[in-house]
């Protein structure tokens, strides 16, 4: 894929979602999960806030870029519906409960420091009749805690970057000095 | 059109093994072995520390774990990234909380990357197994020698300059090796060896440079093998290692000791919803008296007093 291809999908994709909604688009989630090396330098050079295409961490963190900022947003391919059911091949009461233990760890350890739990889903694996109470069920959990901030990316994105991103780029910058 | 004449010919057709690097013997006629202090168990826990190259080359093959998708793969990449920032200091803290002695096996490239991980190990004193280069640097049969030894020599030095040790264990990239392998690792220091998984106790190996000795690092009970290849839950992978244990304590007396070997993977055991299970299956074994938590180079030492 060349670079003017990628920037018109880019282009395309925004465009449309804003004709139909009315909303800029904040946050990126490549089809497949699959990149060029530009991609992220494109995403940020279109005012993209962040991507979820980074899957190496709990915490957003500042990714780097040709200009501007760009952060990354924890997604996750181990508590996606597709995987579970269509790759790992389990059954829905398994979710629920790969789900709920998910969150207690995280939340466990949300109390030292902030972290964000993601669930990806398609309707078409998680809203099937046999498998939507199963989820259901875990989401019911996970929202009777308290300090758990049911929130979009756009949000996260712009608390990080309020409160966040230049104590973590400077802890970087320190780290990679050798402090 | 037959077959060839040759597909019918096995030269090594015999009484033993297709190799010169062991003898053949059988479990219950060998010396038994006596671990110190009266332990039943010799308990080997091996977090595995690996990176995955972006461009990871399929040479001969991917090793298990590796990029799928289209270069630049960062969905799997990332995944793994996630062991060596997130996942391993999970780990770490499971094996803290019950005084595990872990022997780390560790690329050399995470030296490089993660040098922040080697003063980890270091500073628990932890023992570090030389672990290849990375897991896209293979060692396999086709292997030009001249560069598996360049591999080696690389695998160890920078290993040994970053930790400190002496580094005297090895432990091949998805276990695999090519026939000279064994006579390299030696020739630069290895005194064992934990490719081969043909047993539950230790053996003698032959190379070139003398005998060293084999700790069979079990391939069958490993977290990416059970929870990954297998797609077996959680739950499943608790009940298999505490079976795993069971079986061997019961199998083994203070005269007659075994050898419990566990790999964790930290992008793999390490995720939020799985660490708990690792931690219930260190706890049973851990909860048995005569259970000797120790390095290889440790056990490999008292199998050979």
């Amino acid at each position: 894929m060349d670079e003017a291809q990628e920037r018109a999908i880019i282009e395309d994709a925004f465009e449309t979602v804003e004709k139909h909604t009315g909303q800029r688009i904040a946050g990126w989630l490549a089809p497949a999960l699959t990149h060029t090396e530009r991609t992220m330098d494109l995403l940020a050079e279109y005012g993209v806030k962040y991507t979820c295409d980074l899957f190496c961490d709990d915490q957003p963190q500042p990714v780097k870029v040709k200009q501007g900022r760009f952060i990354s947003i924890p997604y996750s391919l181990e508590m996606n519906d597709i995987i579970v059911y269509n790759v790992q091949n389990q059954p829905p009461r398994r979710y629920e409960e790969m789900l709920k233990n998910n969150f207690d760890r995280l939340y466990q350890e949300g109390a030292e420091s902030g972290v964000v739990m993601c669930i990806p889903l398609h309707a078409y694996a998680v809203g099937t009749p046999h498998r939507i109470d199963a989820f259901a069920k875990a989401l019911e959990y996970i929202t009777s805690h308290d300090d758990v901030w049911v929130t979009t990316g756009r949000e996260i994105a712009d608390h990080f970057y309020e409160h966040h991103y230049d104590e973590f780029a400077a802890a970087i910058a320190a780290h990679q000095q050798g402090s | 059109m037959s077959l060839p004449d040759e597909h019918l010919r096995y030269p090594l057709r015999r009484h033993g093994m297709d190799h010169d690097r062991y003898d053949w013997t059988m479990q219950p006629d060998r010396p038994k072995v006596a671990w110190p202090n009266g332990a039943r168990i010799a308990l080997m826990v091996v977090p595995a520390l690996e990176f995955f190259p972006l461009n990871q080359p399929a040479q001969p093959f991917k090793a298990p774990g590796g990029m799928t998708t289209a270069y630049p793969d960062l969905r799997h990449y990332t995944l793994r990234d996630y062991g060596n920032r997130v996942g391993v200091f999970r780990v770490f803290k499971a094996l803290d909380d019950l005084a595990i002695e872990a022997t780390v096996a560790v690329n050399s490239k995470i030296a490089e990357r993660y040098p922040f991980l080697i003063g980890e190990i270091v500073r628990r004193d932890w023992e570090i197994l030389a672990y290849g280069v990375d897991m896209g640097r293979l060692h396999y049969g086709g292997l030009d020698i001249a560069d598996e030894a360049a591999q080696v020599r690389e695998a160890l030095s920078v290993l040994r300059t970053a930790s400190g040790q002496k580094v005297t264990g090895w432990l091949s990239p998805a276990w695999s090796e090519s026939m000279n392998t064994l006579d390299l690792v030696a020739a630069e220091g290895i005194g064992y060896v934990c490719d081969w998984i043909n047993d539950d106790m230790p053996f003698p190996l032959r190379t070139a440079s003398g005998e060293i000795v084999s700790l069979p690092l079990s391939n069958e009970i490993d977290d990416q093998t059970i929870m990954h290849r297998y797609q077996h839950s959680e739950q499943a992978f608790l009940e298999q290692v505490c079976d795993q244990f069971d079986v061997l304590y019961r199998e083994a007396t203070p005269e007659d000791g075994r050898l419990m070997t566990l790999v964790i993977h930290p992008w793999m055991s390490g995720q939020p919803h799985r660490i708990k299970f690792l931690e219930d299956a260190l706890a049973h074994v851990m909860g048995h008296d005569g259970v000797w938590s120790a390095t290889g180079a440790e056990i490999a030492a008292a199998y050979k007093s």
